[in-house]
């Protein structure tokens, strides 16, 4: 299948800069997810990768060929978009055809009707395909349009928050079908999405995008423990990570003037940070070294995150669903003094990584 | 729809279909007078007051397709036996067609200045429509510098009444040849509809959504396939709308026709009125001109109605 690199890629639109020094190795049959809010630049990057926008500066490699001067068609990537993907007034049928008729294609009638009927199979659609594509439902029309990216059989599949339109349930479903289908066609994915469950769950590796920029590229896990700043860290991972201004004072932090907790690990020198600890680092016993109180409960019913008020600070912790609290209740918590994350104050960069 | 059920609200109902029944009434009351006219015998054309039973007739279309003279003498008894009904009907009304040498009917030149209409309107509503398709697909898809000052510039040429440009392109088209030729009004009438078609097409493009050609552009066609295959058919409701107000423009069209045709490029407008009559004012003809007049625009808006409403509440693509 396909390699893909982007080198050194700006773009702008105008004044506007939409992307900026974007440099992405993507290996051949990965499963590579572009991650970040609205208006980080993940879908520029999607188009210029598929030749609907050209870069200002920089170049894309499909394999080893430069194609930044290549339009769309012969690029041979296939494209899944959140919404208006199908062509309105054909059926399904002619819709997963559609890219076949091509002139560039120039298939026989025989070989599109080989191919129409594995990509059907493969999503189960078949009973589809007399329809109209107004008949279908949200998630009937997303796999047509999946099918019409694998009937092509293409270098990279490109695909533009495809599931953000679906309701929670079949989002759930469509992903590990998605992912199950990445796999068994061992085909190059680009994924963008806003959503880091999406990005957790199917990505072989993660970029994390923020304002046009690159965060961090790894994988998952290693995005999510060893985040590369405070951007990272916020956006990556539901409930999100606790992020304490404070100042590291002997060998604990202090968060002046609600509590200290004890530090691990490498010894920082002493100065302001910015703390990071997951919820389910933190731990609520009753024999712990500081007093909170219940400021909010989410039951997730596989566990329950309480939001606790500590002075000035308010803090996340996941606790076991069996745990009976209620709002105002005091209750002691601590963290695991090897989990906690120091990011520098002014930079937001994780020390780790600056270290590196 | 909801069910009204309140009693406020039934009434509100009933007076919402009376306003819409007067608001009908007006409006096709022109039409009813035209069209009964058109069937009246001359003298209650003209009655006061206004006659409104009287016996259909369809001398006035006879009158309408023929030349005709007065009278000077009653007609002599066996020409008026020898003669067809039709003639008949109009020497009851103290006229006689005009035969040429061979004695045959002479014909009015209506036919062919309706034929004329239809040529002129229809050609330049095809080249308002698609002219104005291709730009506005343009203005919609790609960054245009300084889009919007020629958006302004495209529309400022219907900023001022056309009337006042009339003497200027009277000069202009005689000096190029243009005068009384089909060709000359087909410009001029593309030329006054294309801004308009431009602006219209301009909206119905930016509904649809360019995701539908992105798909097709990243499936292996090109930017023209893309454009004939996927915009073109969601366009269509747009297309229809457009094409009918740039149709009606262009087949109402008075003020030029009378001033650059005369002859063989006159249209239906300027030719109507000029058949008023040979001694006396015969509106009876007038009406039976413009009744037919208004069966092909009465055909076309018909055939694209469906289109036409969508078209004109705009947000015509489902979203």
């Amino acid at each position: 299948m396909a390699r893909i690199r982007l080198e050194n890629i700006s773009k702008s639109f105008g004044q506007h800069t939409a992307v900026e020094d974007l440099d992405i190795d993507v290996a051949d049959g990965e499963f590579f997810v572009l991650l970040g809010p609205t208006g980080a630049g993940k879908t520029t990057t999607l188009r210029m990768i598929a030749g609907l926008e050209k870069p200002t500066t920089g170049r894309v490699h499909i394999n080893e060929a430069d194609v930044s001067a290549w339009g769309p068609a012969e690029r041979d990537v296939a494209l899944v978009l959140q919404q208006y993907s199908l062509y309105p007034r054909l059926t399904v049928r002619d819709n997963l055809s559609f890219p076949l008729r091509s002139r560039v294609r120039n298939m026989s009638e025989a070989d599109i009707e080989k191919r129409l009927d594995y990509a059907s199979k493969t999503l189960r659609i078949t009973h589809l395909l007399d329809r109209k594509t107004d008949r279908l439902s949200g998630g009937e029309m997303q796999r047509v349009s999946i099918g019409r990216a694998i009937v092509r059989e293409p270098q990279v599949f490109l695909m533009d928050e495809p599931l953000s339109a679906l309701d929670a349930k079949l989002r759930e479903a469509l992903r590990s079908e998605l992912k199950d289908l990445q796999m068994r066609l061992g085909a190059t994915f680009i994924f963008v999405t806003h959503d880091q469950v999406e990005a957790m769950t199917m990505g072989d590796r993660i970029a994390v995008m923020n304002k046009g920029r690159i965060a961090q590229v790894g994988r998952p896990q290693d995005v999510y423990s060893n985040p590369r700043n405070t951007f990272v860290a916020g956006f990556v991972g539901s409930p999100a990570i606790n992020l304490l201004p404070g100042r590291i004072v002997g060998n604990g932090a202090v968060m002046a003037p609600s509590f200290q907790l004890p530090l691990a690990g490498p010894a920082a020198s002493e100065g302001a940070y910015t703390f990071g600890i997951r919820p389910e680092d933190v731990s609520v016993e009753s024999g712990a070294p500081v007093e909170a109180r219940v400021h909010d409960i989410e039951n997730h019913g596989i566990e329950k995150i309480v939001t606790m008020r500590v002075g000035e600070h308010l803090l996340r912790a996941a606790i076991p669903a069996r745990t009976t609290v209620a709002l105002e209740d005091q209750i002691r918590f601590s963290w695991n003094p090897n989990k906690v994350m120091l990011f520098d104050a002014t930079t937001g960069v994780n020390l780790r990584h600056q270290a590196a | 729809m909801a069910v009204v059920s309140s009693r406020s609200g039934r009434l509100g109902n009933r007076i919402a279909i009376a306003v819409v029944l007067v608001i009908t009434v007006i409006f096709l009351s022109p039409i009813y007078w035209i069209t009964t006219t058109a069937f009246k015998p001359l003298v209650q054309a003209t009655s006061v007051p206004p006659s409104v039973l009287f016996e259909p007739q369809i001398t006035p279309f006879v009158k309408l397709f023929t030349k005709r003279a007065q009278l000077t003498a009653p007609v002599a008894p066996e020409i008026y036996e020898a003669a067809p009904w039709w003639e008949k009907l109009v020497l009851d009304g103290g006229e006689r067609l005009a035969r040429d040498g061979n004695g045959e009917v002479v014909f009015s030149a209506y036919p062919d200045r309706f034929i004329n209409s239809l040529i002129i309107a229809i050609t330049s509503t095809i080249l308002a429509v698609s002219m104005g398709t291709i730009t506005a697909y343009g203005f919609s898809r790609f960054r245009v510098k300084g889009e919007a000052d020629l958006l302004f510039f495209i529309l400022s040429t219907r900023m001022l009444p056309p009337i006042v440009v009339a003497i200027p392109m009277f000069l202009m088209y005689r000096a190029v040849g243009l005068n009384d030729t089909h060709v000359g009004l087909i410009i001029l009438y593309t030329a006054f509809n294309v801004s308009f078609a431009v602006w219209l097409m301009k909206g119905f493009m930016d509904e649809i959504p360019k995701e539908y050609e992105e798909a097709a552009l990243v499936d292996g066609y090109t930017r023209m396939q893309a454009f004939f295959k996927i915009v073109l058919p969601e366009a269509a409701t747009g297309i229809a709308a457009t094409a009918v107000f740039c149709f009606i423009t262009a087949w109402n069209e008075y003020a030029f026709a009378l001033i650059l045709t005369n002859r063989r490029a006159q249209t239906a407008p300027p030719f109507i009125p000029s058949q008023i009559g040979t001694g006396l004012q015969d509106w009876t003809v007038i009406a039976a001109g413009t009744v037919l007049f208004l069966i092909p625009v009465a055909i076309f808006t018909f055939l694209l109605r469906n289109h036409l409403l969508r078209g004109m509440s705009f947000g015509a693509i489902r979203k």
